[in-house]
Formats: C-alpha cells, structure tokens, sequence
C-alpha cells in the first residue's frame, strides 16, 4: 500500500494526536483533584456542609476527566516502544527511570487513594477522607514532575554521556537530570497551567448552571472557590511564561525566534509583532503590525538589545551541527504554528487572570451582584473552554519547537522512528485511536453536561436520607 | 549477566506476577459482568466488588511496563514495536474496558448501561486473551533481525499454541475472578459462582494439559531446563488441584489463592523459559539476552535503590486498601 504516506509522517501524527488528546484530561484533572481537595477542606474547616456537597458534585467531573486521562496515558507509555523503538534504545537509560518512577510513586498512590476517596464517604471520619483527595492531589502533581523531567531531558539534555561502543545516551547523573533548569521552568508553568483549567472549567460550568437560576448559591460559591484558585493560578501561570520564556531565549532560540515570527535580527531595540504575515519557503516576514520596545521588555525586561532571528540561528546550528547531522538538515521550526500558538497561549493567560479579578469582584462578600450580569456569566461560560486552547498551544510550542530533534541535539525525530512497524499498522492505529478519541471526547462533553443539567440536587436530598454506598454500613449483610 | 541485570529480570517478572494475580481477578470479574451476573443488581454488586481496586491493579502492568524501559530498553523497544497490532487492540480493550465502569454508572437508559456493560466484558476478554496469546508467540520464538527488530506475519503470532495460550489464561482469569466474586459476595451470586466453577475447573485440567503438550513441541523449554520447566508444569497442575478442591469442599481462601498462584506460575514457567534471553528469536543467533538488553549499571542501580525504597511504602498503602474495603456485598 502506498499512498505517499511514510512510517515517520504516520508516527509523528500520532504522537501529536495521543499526546494532545491525553493533554486535555491530566491538566483538567490535576486541577480539579486541587478545586475539589480545597472545597472539601474548606467542609472541615467551615463544616458547612455545601462544602462538602460541591466537592462531591465537582468530584464527578473529576472522576470522569481521570478516568480518561488513565486510559488514553496507558497508550503514551506503549507508543514510545511501538512507533519509537530506536528512540527507546538510545534513551532507555535516561528516559526509563523517570517513567518508571512516575508509576511507583505517583500512580500507585493516585490510584489507591482515589478509589479510597470514591467509596469512602461513609467509611472515615471526615478529617481522613479529605486526606485521601490531597493525597490524590499530589499523587496527580508528582507524576508531572516526573514526566516532565523526562520531557525536559529531551529538550535540554544535561547529565548524560554518549557511550562510544553502544552509540546509546548514558545517564552519568541522576541528580543533574532531577535539577535539569528547563524542568524547573516547566513544571511550575505546566502545574499552574493545570490549576487554571481546574478552577475555570468549574467556575465556567458553574457560570452556565446560574444562567439557569438553579441552585444558585452552590454554583455562586463554587465560582467563588475556584476563582480564588483561577487568580492565583493565572497570575503564576503568566510570570512562569515569562521566566521560561527568557529561558529558552538562552537555551532554544530558534524555538523563541519561531514565536515571534523572526527571521531576521530585531536590532536594538526590537518591536514586537502582534500579528504578521509570513513566507515560510522563503523566510521571511511579508507584513506585520509592530509595537516597539516590547519584544525586548519580553526577551529581556529592558528597552534595548538584539533578538537573532531565525536565519541567524539556522546558520549557527548549521555550523555547529553539520559534521554530526550533514548539510541537508533543515533547522526552521513550524514557524506560523508557533507563532499563532503564542499569541493564543500569552492573550488567554491574560484573560484569564483579568476575567478572574472580575469574577472574584462580582462574588465579593456576601454579594450576589454575578447573578444579575448574563454577560458576564456567558463569559465565563466560554471560559470553560479556553484553558484546553491555551494547553494544546503551549505543548505545540514546546514539542514542535524542538524540531528536527526527538532530543535536542542528540538524536533526529528521522532516526527515533521504529523501523519495523509497517505504514498499514500505522495507519490502521491512527485511524482506530481517532475513533476512539473522537467517541471519548463525545461522552466526555455529553456525560459533563448531563451531570451539570442534573446539578447537585441529588447530593443536597440524599444529605437526609443518606445516599446509597456499596461500601456504606448497611450494605453489608452481617453473617 | 551481572547481579543487577539479573535481579531486574526477576523485578520485571514480578511486576508482571503482581499484574496477573491482581488484574487477573479484575479481568475476570470484568467478563461475569455479561455471564454471571444476570440482572442489574447483580452487575452492580461485581462491578462493586473491583470498584475502589481496579485502577491501581492496573498501575502494576504500567509499572511493568515502566520497569521493563528503564531496566531493558532493548526488550521494551523490540517487544512493542514488534508485537504492534496485538498490543493495539489489548489498548482499546483496556481503553474501552477502564472507561467503562465509570461512565456505566453515568447512565441512564438500559441500552446505555448494556452498551458499557458489554465494553467491560469483552475489554476484560480481549485484554486477558490477548496478554495470554502475546507472552506464548514471545517464547516460541520470533522473526528478529540482527538489530533486534521483530517483523512476524500474522500467523506467527496467531496459531495453534499462542490461540490455547490466550484461552488458557482467558478461562484462568474467569475462574480467578469466580474465586474473588465467591470472596466478595454472599447470596446467589456466591452461591453461582461456585456452581459455575465446578465445570470450569474440568476443562482448565483439560487445557492445561494441551497447552503442555504444545509447549513441549513448540519451545525449547523441555530441552534447555527439564527439571524446572517440568516442576512448574506439575505445579500449575497441583495449583489448579488445590483450587478444584477449594471449590468442592468450599474453601473460598484456597480457591482463590490457588487461582492467583496458578496465574503467576504461569508467569514464572514463561520467565524460566525466557532465561537468559529476553526475546527468544526463530534464528537462535538473534535472540536478544539479558546481558545485552539492559541500561548500564549506574541506571540499574539507582532503579534498585529508589525501587526497593519506595516499593515497600506503596505496598502498604497498597494492602491496606483492600483491608479498608474487606467486606461482603450483598446483592
């Protein structure tokens, strides 16, 4: 079969496809395992009861945004064996451990606490229960840590050597791989990326559920508690961007020059493109709308200095790598994909913690000024939305930023690829986790918003007659 | 071989045990839902037995597959690119099936909840078969090039051996799952499943039997280690004895047991095997080996020393949730 499609093509869309499949539900559940452990700690804090009631009507959609990111995580670790087998034997030595520490640290104890949290209920005093989703909290934070130190090995390759007998990276420093800079930058800005999903996919929802005149006090004080963390988050989310961003000007500036659609040097002082039009074949910029000094307060926080620009650093990495890689490399990353993700990724970010001050005025106090202003609870409403946009474009940014490395420097994507697996095997998985993904994320949408139309009534009944549980005393039949 | 190339093919192994013996139960309680249990209160009752549990099960074969990376990248790399299509289909079961549970209880029609009932039953079947086919083709012996490339046509992995491996592990997960569903429960359900073992028990003699046979003529394993593969075979016998008898005098805890230990004798019998190789090759001279698949020591040692820290932590919270939820439920 050939129909002009090459494994390397086919694989590569895979992984785009899984991972930013699979982004949508661990950002989403990082941030709601923390929305819905501060609302329960604030039903032991307060023993008022809504608490407890919002962390358990909240809790399913967590439930069910975890249960997703579970399984499509499972494909994530198989992939880099099936489609990456060369990628697997160069890395193995450094990329294995973190995976395998993430497994035993952080998902054995997700996994056991969040079944302990679900069936729990009854079963513990109120104190312990909340523990069990702070554990599954953290459980969900440490597990970024850990994959995110194998991310940042790929991008910025630090404690290794290249075994000259084997050809394969060697990890000479566990330590040096754990404090790796570009880690550090990353996870902070990834995990407040997480909460802000978390609190405004609640809020959001919560936004759309008082636009129905239900239950109004509930959704107020959700929006109230998950603005709280939406302020927090943004405004973190924001100023990690920023660090990170000065970063990779240091360590990948054609990934940064990418993002601002540079091509040629900036001068001093550099103006910043707000849009532009762009020839990729011919790398250059066709037209753009400029402010001045602004890319240098981005780069730099001055109001002078150069920024290269992408034909500069071409030429650079032409003369640094061409000996290993040969001349016909071609180091231009997808320069409109990262340019457009920007800008969607820093304008929500911004949005974000502008509409989150507003929201947070409008629920002041005992004010119940938000339920009056439609407008800007369908604001809020679309917000739900825009945190899986600014996530797609951040992991767009980094990913494809890399190019033309899996790991940067070390290893092509060209060579990554297994060299084994034929064009119809994958061509056939694309098409079956396409449907697969497709019909998850359909469920997903329909089962969210059922479980908002129904609203917590039945979590607000049950308090009286106490709600039926599998695991609850009287279930059991005493022998 | 050095002592931690070894050891960590034993941790592999492990893991691999640890999976079978608890997801072993999982998957077959996963395949009453649409046999065993007949109305809605009952699919409840079994979906409950496994609820607060099946997840972190699960977390052992990803924890395997972790382990297997950062141990032997050479034998994670040529076993799931070489075993692609099997290992495509053993994710949408597992996909559909780890949804299912969840998304089951959101329903609100009967269609709906059978639609998922039905992802759960058969992603429990195709997992089990499909784990069970994948490690009998793994030690037959498979086309792999020098470079540790694995290309099999569809009839090296699916023939007569790898088809009564899968069923093989497919009737021992049910009857696993039987033995947990007999522990869980009280009432007709209890009463069923005991009823329903008893006959399965014959014909799991039976496919034991035809699967040693098989495995005499297509591996080396009788030739290359008699003494041990033969003690595993008879020991896979007595286990299922012992479990036979758990399920006539109705011993619930010898049942179960027996059933577990069975599942991991299989693993062991296919980890004996295997040693020292870690892929076994048609072309002798391609098999991949222990020594040759594993990162270098430095790795090995520092997964040995986070492993064997973290890992007796995890253990007990591990166990202590299942003493949390070591009760009978009552349909």
């Amino acid at each position: 079969m050939n129909l002009g499609l090459s494994i390397l093509s086919l694989a590569r869309f895979q992984f785009a496809m899984t991972t930013v499949f699979h982004f949508f539900f661990v950002p989403l559940s990082i941030g709601l395992a923390l929305v819905v452990a501060i609302m329960e700690t604030v039903y032991v804090v307060k023993k008022d009861i809504m608490y407890k009631h919002m962390a358990q009507f909240w809790g399913r959609i967590f439930l069910l945004s975890f249960a997703v990111g579970v399984v499509t995580g499972i494909i994530q670790e198989f992939q880099f064996g099936m489609n990456w087998s060369d990628y697997s034997r160069f890395m193995g030595d450094i990329f294995g451990a973190p995976l395998a520490i993430e497994a035993l640290v952080a998902f054995f104890m997700e996994s056991t606490f969040i079944g302990l949290w679900m069936f729990g209920w009854d079963r513990f005093n109120a104190k312990i229960h909340c523990a069990f989703i702070w554990l599954t909290s953290i459980g969900t934070m440490i597990s970024a840590m850990w994959i995110l130190a194998a991310n940042s090995f790929m991008q910025n390759p630090v404690g290794f050597m290249i075994n000259t007998k084997t050809g394969r990276a060697q990890m000479t420093s566990f330590a040096a791989v754990v404090k790796n800079e570009q880690l550090w930058y990353e996870l902070p800005h990834v995990l407040f990326g997480a909460f802000v999903t978390g609190s405004f996919v609640v809020a959001g929802m919560a936004a759309f559920a008082l636009l129905k005149k239900k239950n109004v006090t509930f959704f107020r004080k959700s929006i109230k508690v998950s603005l709280i963390v939406g302020l927090v988050a943004s405004i973190g989310v924001v100023g990690m961007g920023d660090l990170q961003t000065r970063y990779i000007i240091k360590e990948q500036p054609m990934k940064f020059a990418a993002t601002e659609g540079l091509y040629k040097d900036s001068g001093s002082p550099a103006s910043w493109a707000v849009i532009e039009g762009m020839d990729t074949k011919n790398h250059k910029a066709k037209w753009s709308v400029e402010i001045p000094y602004v890319l240098d307060i981005l780069s730099y926080h001055k109001l002078s200095g150069n920024v290269k620009g992408q034909n500069t650093i071409n030429k650079e990495l032409h003369a640094k790598y061409d000996k290993k890689f040969g001349k016909d490399m071609n180091y231009y990353v997808p320069t409109k994909t990262l340019f457009w993700s920007f800008r969607v990724m820093t304008v929500s970010g911004g949005l974000f913690a502008l509409i989150a001050i507003i929201g947070l005025f409008f629920v002041r106090a005992k004010s119940t000024l938000i339920e009056r202003q439609r407008w800007f609870l369908w604001v809020l409403g679309i917000c739900t939305f825009l945190p899986f946009a600014a996530n797609t474009a951040g992991w767009l940014i980094t990913e494809l930023g890399r190019y033309p490395w899996v790991v940067y420097g070390l290893l092509t994507i060209a060579d990554a690829v297994s060299p084994n697996v034929s064009v119809a095997s994958l061509l056939i998985s694309n098409i079956v986790y396409f449907c697969l993904f497709s019909g998850l994320g359909i469920v997903m949408i329909v089962l969210s918003r059922r479980a908002l139309h129904q609203g917590p009534d039945d979590l607000l009944q049950a308090a009286d007659d106490a709600s039926y549980d599998p695991y609850g005393k009287e279930a059991f039949s005493h022998e | 071989m050095s002592n931690l190339q070894f050891l960590w093919f034993i941790l592999v192994g492990e893991l691999f045990s640890g999976f079978f013996f608890l997801e072993g139960f999982d998957f077959g309680v996963g395949m009453t839902i649409k046999s065993l249990a007949q109305t809605r209160d009952e699919r409840d009752v079994v979906i409950h037995t496994i609820g607060p549990h099946w997840d972190a099960n699960e977390v052992w074969l990803i924890t395997a597959g972790g382990a297997m990376f950062a141990s032997f990248p050479m034998w994670y790399a040529s076993l799931f690119s070489g075993f692609y299509l099997i290992l495509l289909l053993i994710l949408v079961a597992l996909i559909m099936r780890g949804v299912s549970f969840e998304f089951r209880s959101r329903m609100e029609t009967e269609s709906g909840r059978n639609f998922w009932e039905w992802a759960a039953a058969l992603g429990s079947f195709f997992a089990a078969f499909l784990f069970g086919m994948m490690f009998t083709a793994l030690v037959k012996g498979m086309p792999i090039n020098a470079n540790g490339d694995m290309t099999a046509h569809f009839t090296d992995y699916v023939n007569l051996f790898s088809i009564v491996g899968g069923v093989a592990v497919t009737l021992l997960c049910y009857l696993h799952g039987l033995n947990f569903i007999r522990l869980k429960t009280t009432g007709t359900l209890r009463e069923r499943a005991l009823q329903w073992a008893k006959p399965l028990y014959w014909v799991l003699f039976a496919g034991e039997v035809v699967f040693a046979i098989l495995l005499f003529f297509n591996t080396d394993f009788f030739t290359k280690k008699p003494i041990s593969t033969t003690i595993l075979v008879v020991a896979l016998v007595l286990l299922t004895v012992l479990a036979t008898w758990g399920v006539y005098g109705n011993h619930e805890w010898l049942s179960f047991i027996s059933s577990g230990l069975s599942l991991i004798d299989v693993v062991v019998l296919l980890f004996n095997g295997l040693f020292p190789r870690v892929m076994v090759a048609n072309n002798s001279a391609y098999s991949i080996l222990i020594k040759d698949a594993s990162n270098s020591p430095y790795t090995l040692h520092l997964m040995t020393v986070i492993s064997l820290t973290v890992l007796p932590i995890m253990l007990i919270y591990f166990i202590w949730s299942y003493w949390v939820f070591y009760k009978r439920l009552a349909s």
